[in-house]
C-alpha cells in the first residue's frame, strides 16, 4: 500500500513508479541511446572528410577551411527547438528530425577537433614517413591519424555528451528519448517521471563519457606514459577553444 | 520549398504578427527574458571569475563548470523547475534556468582569460610599481577582454535558446510559436517560428561579434578571435 500512496501522493522519488514503469523507462533509454550513438557515428563519419578539406593537400589550412568551419558554426548557433522545426518538414515526424538536428551539431565540436589533431601532426613525422616513400592514404591512416587520436577522441567525447543532453529537445517530434517521457510527465503533472528520466539522462552523459575515456586510455597508451620521452600531442588552440562551448538547448 | 513559402505566406499575415500570441508580443517576451537573465548572468558570473582569476584560485571549479553544464539537459531542468513550488511563482522557473545555463561560459571564459594573460607582463607591471588594483583593471583585463566577449557571445546564444525551450515548459518567448504550431499541426507556422528563432539567435551573433570588433581595447583582436 505505501507504494502505491508514493504515486498517489506525486512524490518526487517513488520506487513503485520505477517498478511499474519499468519497461516505459528501459524503452525510453535504449531509444535515447541509439538516437545518440547513430548521430554521433553519422557526425563523426561527415566530419572527418570536411577536416581532411579544410586541412588541405599540403597539411596547411585550404581555402575551403573557412567556409567549412563558418558553416559549422552558423548551424550551432540555430537553438535545437528550431532546428528540429525546420527539419520538420523535409523529414515530417520522424526520428530522422532529431538525428540530422543532432548530426548538424556535432559537426561544430568534430571538425574543428579532427583538423586541430591533425594540424598538430609534426611536420617532421609527415616528412620522415613521405621519405620512407608512404603514399598519400598510408600517411594518413599509419602516421597522421595515429597522432590525431587524442584530439578527435576529445572531440567525441565532448560531442557524445552534448548529444545526450540535446536528444531530449526531441521531444518535440517524439523521438526524444527520455525527453519524450519528461515532457509528457510534465502534462501530467508527474513528478517521479520528470525525475527519474532526467536523473537517467545524466547518468548517460557521465556513463557514456567514462566510456570514452577509457577507449581514449585504450587507444592511446602513449598519452599517459609518464616518464618516458613520448609524442605529445598539444590540442592546439581551436580545440581548446572549442572545448569550452556548452551547447544547450 | 514547399513549406519555406507557406512559412513566408504565414510570416507575411499581419493578423500572425498582432495580439497575445502574435509574433511581437513573443519577441517582445523573449528579448525582455533574454536580456534580464543576461545581465543577471553577467553580474554573478563575472566578478567572481575576474576576482578568481585575478586570485588564480578556484580554476578547477571555473573550468569543471562548464563540463558539468554540457551534461545537463536544459529541457530537463526547465520543467523540474516547473514542477517545485517554484513553479507557482510566474517566470521564476524560467529566469532561473537560463541565469544556471549562461553563467558557465561566462564564468569558464573569463577565468580562463584573465589566466591566459602572460605572467611575465604581469610581472612586469608589478615591478614598475602598480598596484593589484592597477594590474588588474589597466593589465589583466584588456589582455582578457577577447575571451570574456566570447563566453558573453556562448552565454548570449546559450540564453536565446534556453528562453526558445522554456516554450515547451508553457512559458512565453518565440518559442510558444512553434509549439503552438505542433499543437495546431500547423507546420507553415512551425516553420515560421523556427526561422523567427534562427535569425534571432543568429542577429544576436553577429552584433554581439560587431561590438566586439568595435570595443576591443587593443583593436587589432581579429587574429586572436579566429577561434570562438
Amino acid at each position: 500500500m505505501s507504494g502505491r500512496s508514493c504515486l498517489t501522493a506525486n512524490d518526487w522519488i517513488c520506487g513503485e513508479y520505477v517498478r511499474s514503469r519499468g519497461q516505459e523507462l528501459a524503452d525510453a533509454t535504449v531509444q535515447h541511446v541509439w538516437i545518440t550513438v547513430v548521430s554521433v557515428v553519422i557526425g563523426l563519419l561527415i566530419a572527418f572528410p570536411l577536416a581532411l578539406l579544410a586541412r588541405g593537400r599540403d597539411g596547411r589550412r585550404s581555402r575551403f577551411a573557412g567556409p567549412v568551419l563558418g558553416l559549422t558554426t552558423v548551424l550551432y548557433t540555430v537553438p535545437s527547438l528550431a532546428m528540429f522545426s525546420l527539419l520538420l518538414p523535409v523529414f515530417g515526424l520522424s526520428a530522422a528530425v532529431v538525428v540530422t538536428g543532432l548530426v548538424l551539431y556535432s559537426l561544430t565540436v568534430l571538425v574543428r577537433n579532427i583538423l586541430a589533431g591533425l594540424e598538430a601532426v609534426p611536420a617532421e613525422a609527415r616528412e620522415a614517413a613521405l621519405g620512407m616513400g608512404y603514399g598519400r592514404g598510408r600517411l594518413l591512416w599509419e602516421v597522421e591519424l595515429p597522432l590525431a587520436l587524442p584530439a578527435l577522441l576529445a572531440g567525441v567525447r565532448i560531442a557524445t555528451v552534448s548529444t545526450v543532453a540535446l536528444t531530449t529537445v526531441g521531444a518535440i517530434v517524439g523521438y526524444g528519448g527520455l525527453g519524450t517521457l519528461i515532457v509528457d510527465g510534465l502534462d501530467s503533472l508527474f513528478r517521479a517521471q520528470v525525475l527519474t528520466a532526467s536523473v537517467i539522462c545524466v547518468l548517460l552523459a557521465v556513463v557514456a563519457d567514462l566510456l570514452l575515456l577509457g577507449l581514449q586510455r585504450a587507444l592511446t597508451p602513449w598519452t599517459r606514459a609518464p616518464g618516458r620521452r613520448t609524442p605529445r600531442i598539444r590540442t592546439g588552440r581551436p580545440s581548446v577553444r572549442t572545448t569550452r562551448i556548452a551547447k544547450a538547448g | 520549398m514547399g513549406a519555406i513559402g507557406d512559412a513566408f505566406t504565414w510570416l507575411a499575415t499581419g493578423a500572425n504578427w498582432q495580439g497575445e500570441s502574435g509574433v511581437w508580443n513573443r519577441l517582445a517576451e523573449h528579448l525582455y527574458f533574454s536580456g534580464v537573465c543576461l545581465l543577471l548572468s553577467c553580474l554573478i558570473a563575472l566578478p567572481v571569475a575576474l576576482w578568481l582569476g585575478h586570485l588564480g584560485r578556484g580554476g578547477a571549479l571555473a573550468v569543471n563548470l562548464s563540463n558539468v553544464g554540457r551534461a545537463i539537459p536544459t529541457l530537463a531542468v526547465l520543467i523540474l523547475l516547473t514542477l517545485t513550488p517554484l513553479g507557482k511563482q510566474g517566470d521564476l522557473p524560467t529566469v532561473i534556468a537560463l541565469v544556471l545555463f549562461a553563467v558557465p561560459p561566462l564564468l569558464t571564459n573569463a577565468y580562463i582569460g584573465m589566466r591566459e594573460v602572460d605572467r611575465a607582463v604581469v610581472e612586469a607591471a608589478r615591478g614598475m610599481g602598480m598596484s593589484g588594483r592597477q594590474v588588474f583593471v589597466r593589465v589583466e583585463l584588456p589582455l582578457a577582454y577577447p575571451l570574456v566577449m566570447t563566453g558573453l557571445r556562448s552565454a548570449a546564444v546559450q540564453v536565446v535558446a534556453t528562453a526558445t525551450l522554456a516554450a515547451m515548459a508553457g512559458e512565453g518567448g518565440l518559442g510558444r510559436i512553434i509549439t503552438a504550431g505542433f499543437n495546431t499541426y500547423n507546420t507553415p507556422q512551425v516553420v515560421a517560428g523556427a526561422l523567427l528563432v534562427a535569425a534571432l539567435a543568429l542577429l544576436v551573433e553577429g552584433v554581439l561579434v560587431a561590438a566586439d570588433r568595435l570595443l576591443d581595447p587593443r583593436r587589432r583582436g581579429a587574429a586572436r578571435r579566429a577561434t570562438a
